[in-house]
């Protein structure tokens, strides 16, 4: 029940609903088999995996954000890095860091291997937040709060790259975050952890 | 207004002089967005490789918006506008609705074109191709995106008003062509994407103007990413429908099953408006249940049916060959192809390029939990340029080989050049495509002005083999725009200074025509016969064995990448 020999630049005359040949049908089944592999991973990630950009999300009007950045910043800060508060909560505490054109505050100082709840959230305009090298990109919108848990995997001195367009002052906004072990030490060579990047 | 008709001495068809005239226009409009985009092309690509570094600041960012408009909206919307006159007109010999509210319609677009351009030039409208608020640009420059949408949504209301007029007036019989339903599927998926475009677009206008006091931000990037990933979709049925009828036309190629390429088209329509989400995965505004569903399209049906066109157009071609009588081995369809016929060569450069990297990296950084190593990296653009330039744009200017001596019946000016300029191109975009994607995977982002962050607080030192691979994006990005620059030449040099096509005798080979023309791939009077010969008796490979090996190479490679990704986001800190 072969339909005739036509291009696809020929009209077809009377019913064009005719049976697949076995060639295409087993592709066909083949290729949904893949695309229902590509579907169940998702969920299946969200069951076995670490790494789901879920989190909490909550609206949050954008100066009460900066507001409690501030108080945060003000309750653990330790030092102080170019202007910008170096602050080390204790594990397990809310940790809040603000995008602003085209500034990262504050420089957060955490603990690898220990759990944070990390909000995200931005004063002015939308901000890309890039933790380099580890290559975690996060989408951060002003007027919305987004909270992640997060477990640090390696001690070093990390960079935050703003990769979402902000303003002519884009490419200078850069922030810090550093991670140390128990007692409080950054290994300081972690130039290969620096250089890092995906193969 | 002309109102006859003549008839193509190539192929015999009814082509009306008035529809004919509105594809001619719109395509010669979209060649010089296209030009614009190009150089606009060469200065990006020379300031991102770091070594170069041309551009200042401003200007960077200024011109990365022209770049986005010129080439994604203004060049493939209006190829687009022609596509659309062509298969409703000359592929149904039927006469347009309309044609002076076709010109009319013309006119909007290419006013609103003007007004995008005089903002973005003037650095009135620096906001990006994606204009996100609260990012404000002056309010022509919306307004000009507006009558740019309006004017594109009033041609797709006149292709389907034409397409009842050739069905009333009987100009064809049975159904409309595949390559006509790729074009309706492409038609319908405009009218969903403008009207998304609409809706935002309307009342961020409104918001410059001061009119309504906030857009939110997060609700304007759903609604835009409608637009703005959906009018992707129109490329991809439109790239899809180019491809069967470039088949069709440089190599015989025959449709193998109506039901099933047609089907495919139909998923495009269901399920592609969801897109949206993609661009979304790693926002704080959405739940992952509406992530999943959104970003697989549903389940992936819209991946389904791309993977079935990527299965039926080389199956096409392989038996539309071997029913020509190329039936030595696995690939002598392949090696026996007329590989010096740019618009042969082009379509299929776009399908190999669409698929394995546009394709593979797509679905893959489009997986909710990969998008965290991928979003807003070099990997984006890294992965829509191997879709949208090496897909789409590639498969148009295939099409315009065809399209120079169907249409304007112009020879194809500087010929010698014109059948390398695909590879060319093709090869440039494949190592730019490349390049951005290592980069990306390294954590180089997209849109940035200085990786060297020389004015940056804190300094970020990207491993050495970023300069590598920035280098490999700037070889590539010199060699596509090169390819570009080529067909503009050629396109101009042919429509404006061309030689008439004239006459010929079938059989012969005459330079600056595409064989497909001069000598057409006709079938053998017995073609029916040998087809059911070829369907019986092969097994599950049935009478394409060639492409079902290549079609398991493009799985295998699809498994890999997928899979490489899972692997490498489980190194990451836990994030949750």
């Amino acid at each position: 029940m072969l339909t005739k020999v036509h291009t696809g630049l020929d009209p077809v005359p009377g019913i064009w609903w005719k049976p697949a040949h076995r060639a295409e049908k087993v592709w066909v089944a083949i290729a949904f088999a893949w695309c229902m592999v590509l579907f169940a991973m998702m969920p299946l990630w969200h069951w076995k995996g670490g790494q789901n950009p879920s989190g909490v999300r909550t609206r949050v009007e954008p100066k009460a954000f900066l507001a409690r950045t501030q108080a945060f910043a003000n309750q653990y800060k330790v030092d102080t890095d170019r202007g910008v508060p170096v602050v080390a909560p204790p594990p397990g505490s809310e940790v809040y860091l603000t995008a602003m054109t085209y500034q990262w505050y504050p420089i957060l100082k955490l603990v690898n291997g220990k759990t944070y709840r990390l909000h995200l959230s931005a004063l002015d305009v939308n901000h890309g937040f890039s933790l380099y090298p580890v290559n975690v990109n996060l989408q951060i919108v002003p007027g919305y709060d987004y909270a992640l848990e997060v477990t640090p995997n390696a001690t070093g001195d990390f960079r935050i790259i703003c990769n979402e367009f902000c303003g002519i002052g884009h490419h200078t906004m850069v922030g810090r975050v550093i991670v140390t072990d128990d007692a409080g030490n950054t290994l300081s060579d972690n130039r290969s952890a620096r250089l890092g990047g995906v193969p | 207004m002309p109102s006859a008709f003549r008839t193509c001495p190539a192929t015999g068809r009814r082509i009306h002089l008035g529809a004919e005239l509105l594809v001619k226009a719109n395509a010669v409009v979209a060649v010089v967005s296209l030009l614009i985009g190009a150089i606009a092309a060469l200065l990006l690509v020379l300031t991102r490789w770091q070594a170069v570094h041309l551009l200042p600041a401003e200007w960077y960012y200024r011109i990365l918006g022209v770049h986005g408009m010129n080439m994604l909206i203004f060049f493939i919307i209006y190829f687009e506008m022609a596509v659309l006159w062509f298969c409703c007109t000359a592929l149904l010999n039927s006469r347009p609705a309309a044609p002076r509210l076709g010109w009319v319609s013309f006119g909007l677009m290419f006013a609103g074109a003007a007004l995008v351009e005089w903002m973005q030039w003037s650095g009135r409208a620096d906001v990006l191709f994606t204009s996100y608020p609260p990012l404000k640009a002056d309010p022509l420059f919306y307004l000009g995106v507006i009558l740019f949408a309006v004017g594109a949504l009033t041609v797709v209301g006149l292709f389907f008003a034409t397409l009842v007029i050739a069905k009333r007036e009987k100009t064809y019989e049975g159904s409309v062509p595949l390559v006509v339903y790729g074009a309706i599927t492409a038609a319908i998926i405009a009218v969903i994407t403008l009207l998304h475009g609409a809706l935002i677009y309307i009342p961020t206008f409104l918001w410059s103007l001061g009119i309504i006091p906030e857009v939110d931000p997060e609700i304007y990037r759903m609604i835009w990413w409608g637009l703005g990933h959906s009018s992707q979709q129109i490329n991809v049925a439109a790239m899809v429908a180019v491809w069967y009828m470039l088949a069709g036309l440089t190599v015989g190629g025959v449709v193998l099953n109506e039901k099933v390429s047609r089907s495919a088209f139909v998923l495009y329509v269901l399920f592609i408006s969801m897109a949206s989400a993609h661009h979304l995965l790693v926002d704080p505004g959405f739940g992952p249940a509406w992530k999943i569903v959104n970003t697989s399209y549903f389940m992936y049906m819209a991946v389904l049916a791309s993977m079935i066109h990527g299965f039926t157009v080389p199956a096409g071609m392989e038996l539309g060959m071997r029913l020509r009588g190329y039936t030595d081995g696995l690939f002598g369809w392949l090696r026996r192809a007329p590989w010096g016929d740019p618009g042969f060569s082009g379509m299929v450069l776009s399908v190999i390029i669409f698929g394995f990297v546009g394709g593979i990296t797509g679905v893959t950084i489009g997986t909710e939990q990969i998008n965290i190593i991928a979003h807003n990296t070099l990997r984006i653009p890294g992965h829509f340029h191997a879709t949208v330039v090496s897909g789409t744009a590639m498969a148009f200017m295939a099409a315009t080989y065809y399209l120079l001596p169907l249409v304007f019946r112009r020879k194809v000016a500087f010929w010698g050049a014109a059948r390398w300029q695909p590879y060319l191109f093709s090869l440039g975009m494949l190592l730019l495509s490349m390049g951005m994607t290592f980069a990306g995977s390294f954590g180089v982002p997209r849109r940035h002005w200085d990786i060297s962050f020389s004015q940056a607080p804190f300094d970020v030192q990207f491993n050495p083999a970023v300069d590598l691979v920035l280098a490999v994006m700037g070889i590539g990005g010199i060699m596509a725009v090169t390819g570009a620059l080529l067909f503009i030449a050629i396109a101009v040099k042919s429509v404006f200074f061309g030689e008439p096509v004239g006459e010929w005798k079938t059989g012969t080979y005459v330079p600056g025509i595409p064989p497909g023309i001069t000598n057409p791939p006709v079938h053998a009077a017995n073609v029916d016969e040998i087809n059911e010969r070829l369907h019986g008796g092969r097994g599950f490979p049935g009478p394409t064995p060639g492409t079902m090996v290549l079609v398991f190479v493009f799985l295998g490679a699809f498994m890999v990448y997928y899979f490489t990704n899972w692997k490498l986001l489980s190194q990451l800190w836990r994030l949750g």
